[in-house]
């Protein structure tokens, strides 16, 4: 079953979906298995693995240090290709997809990463620095390889330009709440209201909102709005705060409201 | 060929929430440049606020010195704020005003573009932000003085290696928030299209009076044009008056550091330790590793301290139109003494690294032939760096006396 498909069996069951988050070795490997193994057994749909790379453009403070130091740590691409092998093979109820920025992909190969990517069960792939106007080919290719590029909507996007680029999407479409980059609070307001219709008239594919989501409030006033919430820098806060045990109480809080 | 691609390089690899704003830069920039009075106002700007058309100076005393070639020396020094960057700065100051925008953010390695940047805000009346990585707001105190004394809020980067890449990174940071109100004034010919196109074509004003004043002065055109190579602005500036003259022969020199056997350097084009990559929104040679993570570079000049190349000058270096060559360290302080000595001009220690090269050709050249050196800017501004690489007791005497006198 695609990703589309799966995401919508899904929200049959539940009226909102969860995805959440994590830099892979941040703050090593073994915290990120025991982050993901609470996200899971706490119900999260899917979980985006960010391969760390050493200019994160699009990230703010919280995910820019949590790359760096995994690079510091000396994480390399190869070892976050092995250990996601082994979390997809472990949690079977997760869709899992692989987060980075296009350099990653470019010096590994486009078709060699999106192989080994569809070979271990990976669902799709984010790449922030990859628009449409760049993505041709690694969007074909994806396509044939059954991963889905996962395409973004954000609030300086016009109607037109939303159209455009989900036509090229798959899966979902990752709505970027606000401006700015990852990190900081979104206001949950009347003009992100009226922003998630519009996104909601120029797709068909399910929507997943993120950027400065955290706490359950934020998560209730998606609902009906929107089809996933994407909790991202709040995990990882958590986790450099009060260790991996209190990701899962945190997840099932988010639905509790 | 794609819009913005250079061979293979360039192209805008940029987070979709910049989508529009590229979608009005692009537009900005394309009626600006169908519109013959936009470039008149430029010219007259750069007249009236910054010594143009600097000189080209006949170095005669260095050309006997060499006995080779006949030296000449394109003087973007004398720009207003002492180097080259004021003229990519002015223009896109022009151009802001004409996008209706009321802040400026830039990075800066060398704090050059952003004395520039902050001097064209004061002028233009824009609020204005400067990032620059915290290694280089220690190797260039006195140009963060002078930003913030122009009004400048300067924003020292903490992340990565903290210099001119994580200053970029961060202005993008700023950037996809501030968009609406604010114009990222880019530095040099890099990042993702339009801005390799425009700042090339802002800078293209240096190679247009050195094509025509070599002519004046020489009667022929030169025999080759060198000029240092960070990002690339200055050496596609001079280089664009000479592209067509299949005689001329065009030279980028870069930082070769300690060495380009010693993997502390910034050579991208020479020294086969730069591969393809994708990064800063462009695609170009980086100095990366085999992950393509960016490494970390060195150079003595902190505006050639940059792991990234312009797009052009890598298409250009595909070609064989542009030779690529380097300079360390060591051989930019003595061709830095050299200059001083001989002609009683300072070069800034990027621009140095230009002068190593031409050195070393012009002995064996003709007499009849000329050779230009692109001075990108002055080095006076490099006290505190060009005194200590020089290890100067007296100025260290004086530095420990004017540290007591503060320290109480
Ligand atoms: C005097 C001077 N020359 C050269 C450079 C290098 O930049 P580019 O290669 O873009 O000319 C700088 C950068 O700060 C500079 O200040």
């Amino acid at each position: 079953m695609n990703l589309q498909s799966e995401l919508a069996r899904r929200l049959n069951e539940k009226p909102i979906l969860l995805m959440t988050h994590l830099v892979l070795g941040y703050p090593s490997f073994a915290v990120n298995r025991e982050v993901i193994r609470q996200m899971a057994d706490n119900g999260v749909d899917c979980i985006e693995l960010q391969i760390p790379f050493s200019e994160p453009m699009a990230d703010g403070p919280v995910i820019l240090k949590a790359n760096q130091d995994a690079l510091a740590r000396g994480v390399r691409v190869r070892d976050c290709l092995e250990f996601a092998a082994e979390m997809v093979a472990a949690h079977p109820g997760v869709n899992f997809l692989f987060m980075t920025y296009y350099n990653i992909v470019f010096r590994h190969g486009e078709q060699a990463f999106l192989e080994h990517a569809a070979d271990i069960g990976i669902r799709g792939t984010i790449i922030p620095d990859l628009p449409p106007e760049e993505g041709a080919d690694f969007h074909h290719r994806s396509h044939q390889m059954g991963l889905a590029p996962i395409m973004f909507f954000t609030p300086t996007s016009t109607d037109a330009r939303m159209r455009e680029v989900a036509g090229r999407g798959q899966g979902f479409i990752y709505v970027v709440a606000r401006r700015g980059v990852t990190g900081a609070p979104t206001e949950m307001d009347a003009g992100l209201a009226a922003y998630l219709e519009r996104c909601r008239r120029a797709t068909h594919l399910p929507l997943a909102v993120g950027f400065g989501i955290s706490r359950p409030e934020d998560v209730a006033m998606l609902t009906g709005r929107a089809d996933m919430a994407v909790i991202g820098t709040a995990t990882i806060r958590l986790v450099d705060e009060q260790g991996a045990a209190a990701v899962g109480p945190f997840i099932a809080g988010l639905l509790a409201a | 060929m794609k819009k913005g691609y250079f061979g293979r390089w360039g192209g805008a690899f940029i987070p979709e929430v910049l989508h529009q704003t590229f979608v009005e830069l692009r537009h900005a920039y394309e009626d600006a440049r169908r519109d013959p009075a936009f470039w008149q106002e430029y010219v007259q700007l750069m007249g009236n606020y910054s010594c143009r058309p600097t000189p080209l100076t006949r170095a005669d005393n260095l050309s006997r010195h060499f006995g080779g070639a006949r030296i000449f020396i394109k003087r973007e020094d004398l720009n207003h704020t002492g180097a080259h960057k004021a003229n990519n700065v002015m223009g896109q100051g022009l151009l802001v005003k004409r996008m209706g925008k009321k802040r400026v953010i830039a990075e800066t390695g060398a704090g050059q573009h952003g004395v520039a940047t902050a001097t064209m805000a004061a002028r233009f009346g824009f609020d204005c932000t400067i990032y620059m990585g915290e290694e280089d707001v220690a190797r260039q105190r006195p140009n963060v003085f002078w930003m913030e004394k122009l009004g400048a809020t300067v924003v020292p980067v903490r992340d990565g290696a903290r210099t001119l890449k994580d200053a970029i990174n961060e202005a993008f940071r700023d950037w996809v928030t501030s968009m609406d109100d604010t114009h990222y004034v880019f530095g040099t010919v890099c990042g993702p299209h339009p801005f390799p196109e425009m700042v090339a074509w802002f800078q293209s004003i240096i190679g247009q009076e050195a094509r025509r004043q070599i002519l004046e002065q020489h009667g022929r055109l030169p025999a080759r044009v060198f000029a240092c190579v960070g990002g690339g602005s200055n050496a596609m500036g001079i280089f664009q008056g000479f592209l067509d003259d299949a005689g001329v022969e065009l030279v980028g020199v870069e930082a070769g550091g300690k060495g380009l056997d010693t993997g502390e350097h910034a050579a991208r084009m020479v020294g086969g330790d730069a591969s393809p990559g994708v990064a800063q929104g462009y695609k170009t040679m980086f100095l990366q590793d085999g992950d393509g993570q960016m490494r970390d570079t060195h150079s003595i000049a902190a505006g050639l301290d940059y792991v990234g190349v312009s797009p052009i000058l890598a298409d250009l270096g595909d070609r064989g139109r542009v030779r690529f060559e380097a300079a360390t360290d060591r051989e930019v302080l003595e061709a830095l003494s050299l200059t001083m000595r001989s002609e009683g001009i300072i070069p800034a220690l990027e621009s140095a690294h230009a002068f190593v090269q031409a050195f070393k050709e012009a002995p064996q050249m003709d007499a009849d032939q000329a050779l230009i050196i692109n001075m990108s800017g002055r080095g006076d501004k490099d006290i505190f760096t060009i005194a200590h690489a020089f290890d100067d007791p007296s100025w260290k005497e004086f530095i420990i006396s004017r540290g007591r006198e503060y320290g109480g």
